[in-house]
């Protein structure tokens, strides 16, 4: 929790890792990617305060600890979603699996939720590693990479039949979140990879899993804004929006987040730090005690009042993971600015 | 920081390299810092090194901006042989080679990639349109005008400035009415005059398409900057 002027605020960290991407984990013969690929995420790293800064090696592999005191002691949060990501092909025992996240978890009742992933192109053999760890580790929500290259294939999309025989196993196993991050390569090439259309469909079809579209639909804001007017269970994930612009780049930021308070809604954002990308201390301090620059070129886009972050930084996620949040955090009913989907009265016609 | 001396032939290239872009950000490939090197021998040898914010940049874009600066280099007068290298990227091997083979992109990613990128080119040229409006509209809304008043507007009528320049040029580049006596608000896509109805939305979208891209330019040159401390041939403070 955290409490600044009087205000208290739950912390739902909705997107984090626990990966250990050190030389001892790279695949032989992929070591270029596994390296290109934590020197990427270590450049984001650079966008945050100086002062946050990592060496890379503790950047690369991090303990239990750093962990424990960096999200909890430190940084406020009171419950934290693991979102996995695999990247098998590049890491021996993949970058930052379901099972290594809650092998540490285990010993940290209450602090974590385990989210689980799947791959389309895994076919049975994938289906039956959801089922069981669905089962094992209690999952309701789970984390797709687009872009994961998989035994020659460098991505796929969710509209594919075979993400579709997923989507509908995951439904049935309980699963209830989505959370979809785009990279750059997909099949094929020539598309643009970031594009969300595919997600469009998926939310229209499974009209009960609700979408959260990470980082923002970042580099593509504008195709995820537009889309999320229209489809009911489609949510933005703030991971990287305020790691990567809050600090680096606050005018962009300003109009970045009014632009989703405009077309998605204080009700449907949803704080998530990155770590180990970002730390979440100065992220939550800064986010709460944040204020828009308020000149002309801001104006025309909603408030960010404190009603708004409370439910960012952690209810609007702990409502749709079931997480109970005590009393004293919770809002009056029917509070807050309602999104461009309410105001409008219809859905935005698209692009 | 003072300019390094260039050579005619240098800077010939320079300027040859500024109508490169990268077609996500629409902005000059030097501006954005991405030129390492460039230099031509006595003997019309033209070399060029690129880089980029990260090592894994959509091999798509990576493409388009190398191959357009083969293209760019290799025409100007007394440019006898061309090539252009894309450093530290898991698909240079693979960008380098097609472009130095004049193979294509389908070619060039054998198997990967059903359509050259024309398709891509285009659409990301429809979001500069969209930027483009936006950069054009906001002054004069916020001097007063009307947003409905926009609708009878023609791009003639507009004052003289950079951004219209530009703006012209990409929809001329879609093959979108361009002239003095063309509407300032069109869609994208077909060309046709926005009805009354759909001017909000259309500014609307106009305003989160500019956001979006100078979002992205935001963080790609911070993502440089913490590749490589040292500045791109062609990149100024005022772009850093």
């Amino acid at each position: 929790m955290y409490e600044s002027n009087g205000e208290k605020y739950f912390i739902v960290d909705a997107h984090m890792h626990y990966w250990n991407a050190a030389p001892d984990n790279w695949v032989p013969g992929a070591e270029q990617y596994a390296e290109g690929w934590i020197k990427c995420f270590h450049a984001y790293q650079g966008l945050g305060p100086p002062s946050t800064h990592w060496s890379l090696e503790h950047f690369e592999k991090y303990s239990e600890d750093d962990l424990m005191k960096d999200v909890f002691e430190d940084g406020y949060v009171d419950v934290a979603i693991f979102q996995p990501t695999y990247l098998k092909e590049w890491y021996k025992e993949g970058f930052n699996t379901t099972e290594r996240n809650a092998l540490m978890g285990e010993k940290h009742p209450g602090k974590f939720v385990y989210n689980t992933r799947f791959d389309p192109r895994d076919g049975d053999a994938g289906l039956e590693e959801l089922r069981r760890n669905v089962e094992r580790f209690g999952s309701i929500g789970c984390k797709l990479y687009t872009a994961e290259w998989n035994n020659g294939s460098r991505g796929y999309k969710l509209s594919d039949p075979a993400a579709y025989r997923f989507l509908e196993a995951a439904q049935n196993l309980g699963i209830k979140n989505v959370h979809v991050h785009k990279g750059p390569t997909i099949w094929p090439l020539d598309k643009d990879a970031f594009d969300v259309s595919d997600i469009d469909h998926c939310a229209t079809d499974f009209p009960d899993l609700n979408f959260i579209i990470e980082h923002v639909g970042l580099p593509r804001i504008e195709d995820f804004c537009f889309m999320a007017t229209q489809e009911p269970n489609v949510y933005a994930g703030l991971a990287v929006a305020i790691g990567g612009l809050m600090y680096a780049r606050p005018r962009f930021f300003a109009r970045v987040i009014g632009e989703l308070l405009f077309w998605v809604g204080e009700d449907k954002m949803l704080f998530g730090s990155d770590y180990a990308i970002w730390e979440p201390k100065w992220q939550v301090e800064g986010f709460a005690a944040w204020e828009s620059p308020g000149d002309v070129e801001l104006s025309d886009y909603p408030k960010l009042t404190t009603t708004a972050k409370k439910k960012i930084l952690g209810l609007n996620a702990a409502n749709l993971y079931g997480i109970k949040v005590p009393d004293e955090y919770q809002l009056p009913a029917e509070a807050g600015t309602p999104g461009a989907q309410e105001v409008l009265g219809e859905p935005v016609a698209g692009a | 920081m003072t300019a390094p001396v260039l050579s005619i032939g240098q800077q010939a290239l320079l300027a040859a390299l500024e109508t490169v872009r990268d077609p996500e950000l629409d902005e000059p490939i030097t501006s954005l810092g991405f030129v390492t090197s460039c230099t031509v021998s006595a003997d019309g040898d033209a070399t060029v090194r690129l880089r980029l914010p990260t090592y894994f940049c959509a091999p798509n874009f990576a493409f388009l901006m190398v191959a357009d600066a083969y293209d760019a280099v290799s025409a100007l007068p007394g440019v006898r042989r061309t090539s252009v290298v894309l450093e530290d990227h898991f698909a240079s091997d693979a960008i380098n080679g097609g472009v130095a083979a004049r193979a294509g992109f389908v070619r060039s990613f054998d198997g990967e990639a059903v359509e050259e990128l024309d398709q891509l080119r285009a659409d990301f040229l429809r979001k500069a349109v969209m930027a483009g409006t936006d950069q054009v509209c906001r002054p004069l809304l916020a001097a007063g005008t009307d947003p409905a008043a926009l609708l009878a507007m023609t791009l003639g009528e507009l004052p003289p400035s950079r951004a219209l320049a530009r703006l012209r040029e990409r929809r001329g580049a879609l093959g979108l009415p361009a002239g003095d006596g063309a509407p300032l608000l069109v869609d994208p896509v077909t060309g046709a005059v926005i009805s009354p109805d759909a001017v909000p939305v259309h500014l609307r979208k106009a305003q989160i398409t500019r956001v979006g891209i100078e979002a992205n330019t935001g963080i790609c040159r911070g993502m440089l900057r913490h590749r490589y401390d040292t500045p791109g041939q062609g990149e100024t403070e005022e772009d850093q």
